[in-house]
């Protein structure tokens, strides 16, 4: 184990803002993504479902 | 073919030559834009001698884009555009001589001018020649470069601003060496390795890209 | 057995293939992961010169490798859909390029957040972040012609003939802006610079590669799928698809 407490691996020497900046803005676009993903998803359900009952 | 090519090229010098005003502001906005900057940035001289050859190479890389939409808008509107691709003649030839009449239209007149654009930015004498010699190497290659992204824009709302995004990046080696060639002469060095891959590059260039612009013609008209 | 190449080169067979494949992906996905990031936290040791700021390689590298990737990849799908005149293809090219364009994002902010502990500047111009800044704008050029056009097959068309010109002038661009760098700024900044490679150091910086290899599909499938249900609506097979959680 590099770390010797929670405390300095956040703190990352130092560079904590940077590493931490880039990771955890990383995650979040990704995650971002996977939402924007989902809600398109249900925007095309929403529609297909509409166009089945025009359709009946 | 020679005919063709002809053919093509003196009707659009003609229709140009009825709508002037087009192309002197084209001439215009290249002027304005390189007198902007040292307003922007000071009139300090050695700055000025220093961005000069990227301050010009930008102007004209943004006063060639804005005409490029005239490429095809004008004939796609009244129709000539699609009786052009389904003509026997070769599209590809077609497209070539379009990008000659613009090019004779709209990037030749920013050549003729840059010695004054370059006098005001106090450029020696050997960086001025090697400016004309990187523009008349290079925007031949923005007409060619930028008539692909004409192409592909053809009627589409947003054209002008789109072609732009589209056309730029693909702008950025020829922007590297013509602004290079001319940086090099301003210090005293040798440009010929600069405009020896502006002519490479332009000779690409005419045999790819009257080649895509053409695919992509045939794409924007079905 | 005789295999039919084109079985799933149909969107009707296509969308329920990928519907399968996603969860795989997925899963594989989160578990390179995690086991990248436990490489890259806990087990690469700390570098002499940069200390811990240099960690951000292990999303930066694998980051820029998959912005490159998938814009080949993404230019390969739209030339097919240009060659066999194929939907899908163009769909999955589409699929594709949010995901790309988001990476290369992703690299850039990484490369700026490691820039300034490392030179002082936000933002440097060396040669291949500036080459990453243009391929955020070929991807955004190709999303942006697709968008304007209305005729789909057209957008397919006209964005698949921008894709090749891009992955054709990508080579040229870059040895453009690499010359042009070494020109103006010597090799003081350089992003090549990285530090000496421990084996544990390119190990991690292989596995979050290969995560985010196979976040990109899952994405794709994902994407391709919203897609497909988007363009053939009208098609009978859409209405008769029994109700799908996401």
């Amino acid at each position: 184990m590099i770390w010797n407490s929670l405390g300095d691996f956040i703190a990352m020497g130092g560079y904590g803002f940077y590493v931490w900046g880039s990771y955890l803005v990383t995650a979040g676009l990704i995650v971002a993504e996977i939402l924007l993903l989902r809600a398109r998803r249900h925007a095309v359900e929403k529609s297909r479902q509409a166009q089945a009952l025009l359709s009946e | 073919m020679k005919r063709t090519l002809r053919v093509i090229v003196l009707r659009d010098l003609l229709l140009a030559m009825r709508r002037r005003a087009d192309v002197a502001t084209t001439l215009f906005f290249f002027v304005i834009v390189a007198s902007l900057f040292p307003l922007g940035v000071g009139p300090e001289p050695k700055l000025l001698r220093a961005m000069a050859p990227g301050i010009v190479w930008v102007a004209a890389l943004l006063a060639s884009m804005l005409s490029l939409e005239r490429l095809f808008a004008a004939d796609y509107a009244d129709g000539s555009l699609e009786q052009l691709v389904l003509a026997p003649e070769p599209l590809v030839l077609v497209v070539i001589g379009k990008v000659l009449a613009h090019w004779l239209v709209s990037g030749l007149p920013l050549v003729l001018i840059s010695p004054v654009i370059a006098l005001q930015y106090d450029l020696p004498a050997e960086a001025i020649v090697t400016l004309l010699l990187a523009l008349l190497l290079g925007t031949p290659l923005l007409s060619l470069i930028g008539a692909i992204g004409a192409a592909l824009t053809v009627g589409v709302r947003g054209g002008g601003v789109l072609i732009s995004l589209l056309v730029l990046p693909l702008y950025v080696p020829v922007l590297i060496f013509g602004a290079g060639a001319v940086d090099a002469s301003t210090i005293g060095m040798e440009a010929g390795g600069h405009l020896s891959i502006l002519g490479a590059l332009l000779l690409l260039g005419m045999v790819l890209a009257p080649w895509a612009t053409a695919a992509a013609l045939r794409i924007s008209l079905e | 057995m005789k295999l039919n190449w084109f079985k799933y080169a149909s969107p009707v067979t296509f969308y329920p293939l990928a519907g399968k494949l996603i969860p795989w992906f997925a899963l594989a996905a989160a578990g390179l992961t995690l086991a990248g990031l436990y490489l890259s936290f806990f087990v690469a040791p700390t570098d002499f010169q940069q200390g811990e700021s240099y960690r951000i390689i292990f999303i930066h590298v694998p980051a820029a490798w998959m912005s490159m990737f998938i814009y080949v990849v993404m230019a390969a799908w739209a030339a097919a859909g240009l060659i066999f005149n194929t939907r899908l293809s163009s769909m999955m090219a589409s699929a594709l390029a949010p995901t790309g364009a988001l990476f290369t994002f992703i690299a850039l902010w990484t490369g700026a957040l490691w820039g300034k502990p490392t030179w002082g500047a936000w933002w440097v111009w060396d040669a291949r972040l500036t080459s990453e800044l243009i391929l955020l704008f070929l991807y955004i050029g190709f999303m942006a012609l697709h968008a304007a056009i209305d005729d789909p097959r057209r957008a397919d068309r006209a964005s698949a003939v921008l894709a090749l010109v891009g992955v054709v002038n990508v080579p040229i661009i870059y040895f453009s802006v690499k010359w042009w760098n070494t020109l103006h700024q010597g090799a003081s900044v350089s992003m090549t610079m990285a530090p000496k490679m421990a084996a544990t150091m390119l190990l991690g910086m292989l596995i979050m590669a290969l995560a985010c290899w196979m976040y990109s599909i899952a994405a794709a499938l994902a994407r391709v799928r919203c897609i497909i249900l988007e363009r053939e609506q009208q098609a009978e097979w859409v209405a008769n698809l029994s109700r799908e959680s996401t």
